[in-house]
């Protein structure tokens, strides 16, 4: 039996970054990964976030696009008929709502510029406490990986190859999750641009 | 004149207190004397030193002693839990254990033995130890032979815990019918082995938890169901009667539980962990967060 592929846990603003899409064998149905800039290979995600606007975009049938933001960007999420659990959720939430998503990653080139998306598995309706629970996993496991992005794991180092990983970029990204989730910012010695 | 020396044979072993079934003399004496041309005395030498070899090897063993695969032993054990049969050549499958852990079973259905009961403790003769992924199991066979037990044995085992988002409930999750004479659970109202049957009402779930790093499969029975979703047996049955329709809890459980954060504990089982207790993952703490937070800037 085949197993199972891991839900990885990326930033928006991360996934929306990445553009290194590629298969392991030559086969038309191996699995598909998104490789993203601090070496997360995804072939699926888990995210949670705000579903901010939907829409159905489909002519004769039901296409269901959605924008579920977290503290760093967002995620467009597409579901038609090929995802029809997640296509039946999409169309009877009404935004705002907090949504928890399972899915798999999707690249499509536009005017020579690679945008990500996600075609959803499974969409459902969460509370507060699991988006904070998710920010701060996802924060652990981004910054996880960023501490090993100079330990030589393939990954890693296909990632630092392809996108020269501005670790700065990804620390800041993960800093800024953590504010939205921390009671006592006031304490934390970075500096709040907002402030400014 | 094959079955005559098998019966005789036959009756040899029961006497050691070896259950050998009669056709299974008859075809290795048969292909001894019938295929290889052996005489007939040397052909039963060896199928008794065979026999005899298998009845001692069969020492009554530990659960937490199995360390070896195509091992012949008994095992005095409380069956745990029985499973939905995977595959129609499989009779029974389920979790058997002692008073140093448990581990699953097979009985397949060519093997044609008497079905074992949840809750019952029986002492099995001549199974087979047998190794996958690393776990190991006993097949129960021809020669197995089930014995009930009176005495109660406690039953202890391994427990593992897992952290993470539920991230998938399959299908023959929620209400489900099972066979009422070997707990199967019913596809389109039949049972791969007793056919089409009435069926009883059970709540089961059949999920996927995630951490971002590891995938587990996870079973949670009834009892684990009724007080993780607050809903009752009795109150699935008149939800999916009121809307005509099964899948409806279904429904329900995934919306309650998919995208969600739980910590799980229970002893594992090839590819699942058994739920025993699920709480839901408690709210983030401020000292996680700041300490993180130092982490991130000290990059
Ligand atoms: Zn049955």
């Amino acid at each position: 039996m085949l197993s199972r592929e891991v839900a990885k846990r990326v930033f928006a603003r991360e996934f929306g970054e990445s553009d290194m899409a590629f298969k392991e064998q030559d086969d038309q149905y191996a699995p598909q990964y998104l490789l993203t800039p601090t070496g997360a290979k995804c072939n699926r995600i888990f995210f949670v976030g705000t579903l901010i606007e939907k829409g159905d975009i489909g002519n004769d049938v039901e296409y269901w696009r959605a924008r579920v933001v977290d503290p760093t960007g967002s995620f467009m999420i597409y579901a038609g008929q090929y995802q029809p659990e997640a296509a039946q959720a999409l169309s009877g939430i009404e935004p705002p709502q907090f949504v928890a998503v399972i899915g798999k990653p999707n690249t499509y080139e536009m005017s020579g510029e690679t945008l990500t998306s996600v075609r959803p598995e499974r969409i459902h309706i969460v509370d507060a406490d699991t988006y904070d629970l998710w920010i701060l996993e996802t924060a652990r496991q981004t910054l996880q990986r960023l501490k090993q992005l100079n330990e030589g794991s393939e990954d890693a180092t296909k990632a630092k190859e392809h996108y020269s990983t501005n670790i700065e970029h990804y620390k800041e990204m993960v800093l800024e999750a953590l504010k939205t989730i921390s009671k006592s910012g006031e304490k934390v010695s970075f500096i709040d641009l907002s402030d400014i | 004149m094959v079955r005559d020396i098998a019966e005789q044979l036959k009756a040899r072993f029961s006497e050691m207190d070896v259950e050998v079934p009669l056709e299974d003399i008859e075809k290795k004496l048969d292909e001894l004397i019938n295929k290889f041309r052996v005489p007939v005395e040397e052909a039963k030498r060896s199928v008794v030193s065979q026999y005899s070899k298998d009845r001692k090897s069969a020492d009554l063993l530990k659960v937490k002693d199995i360390q070896s695969d195509g091992q012949w032993i008994s095992l005095k054990t409380k069956v745990v839990q029985l499973w939905p049969s995977e595959s129609e050549s499989i009779a029974q499958s389920g979790l058997i254990g002692d008073e140093t852990g448990t581990i699953r079973f097979v009985s397949w259905v060519k093997s044609d033995l008497p079905p074992v009961e949840e809750g019952k403790c029986y002492m099995l003769k001549n199974v087979v130890t047998d190794e996958w992924q690393g776990r190991y199991n006993v097949k129960l066979t021809r020669s197995t032979e089930i014995v009930p037990i009176e005495d109660d044995i406690e039953v202890s085992s391994v427990v593992e815990e897992f952290l993470g988002a539920i991230v998938d409930i399959q299908s023959g999750s929620g209400l489900i019918k099972r066979c009422e004479f070997c707990k199967r659970a019913l596809a389109k109202g039949s049972c791969g082995e007793h056919g089409k049957v009435e069926g009883m009402y059970d709540l089961r779930i059949k999920g996927v938890i995630d951490d971002g790093k590891m995938v587990q499969d996870i079973l949670l029975n009834r009892e684990i169901v009724e007080s993780l979703i607050g809903i009752t047996l009795d109150e699935a049955k008149k939800m999916a009667a009121e809307a005509l329709d099964q899948s409806l809890v279904l429904d329900a459980f995934r919306e309650r539980l998919i995208g969600r954060y739980f910590s799980i504990k229970g002893p594992r089982v090839g590819r699942y962990i058994l739920v025993e207790d699920v709480k839901s993952s408690p709210k983030i703490s401020d000292q996680d967060v700041t300490e993180l937070i130092k982490e991130a800037e000290a990059l």
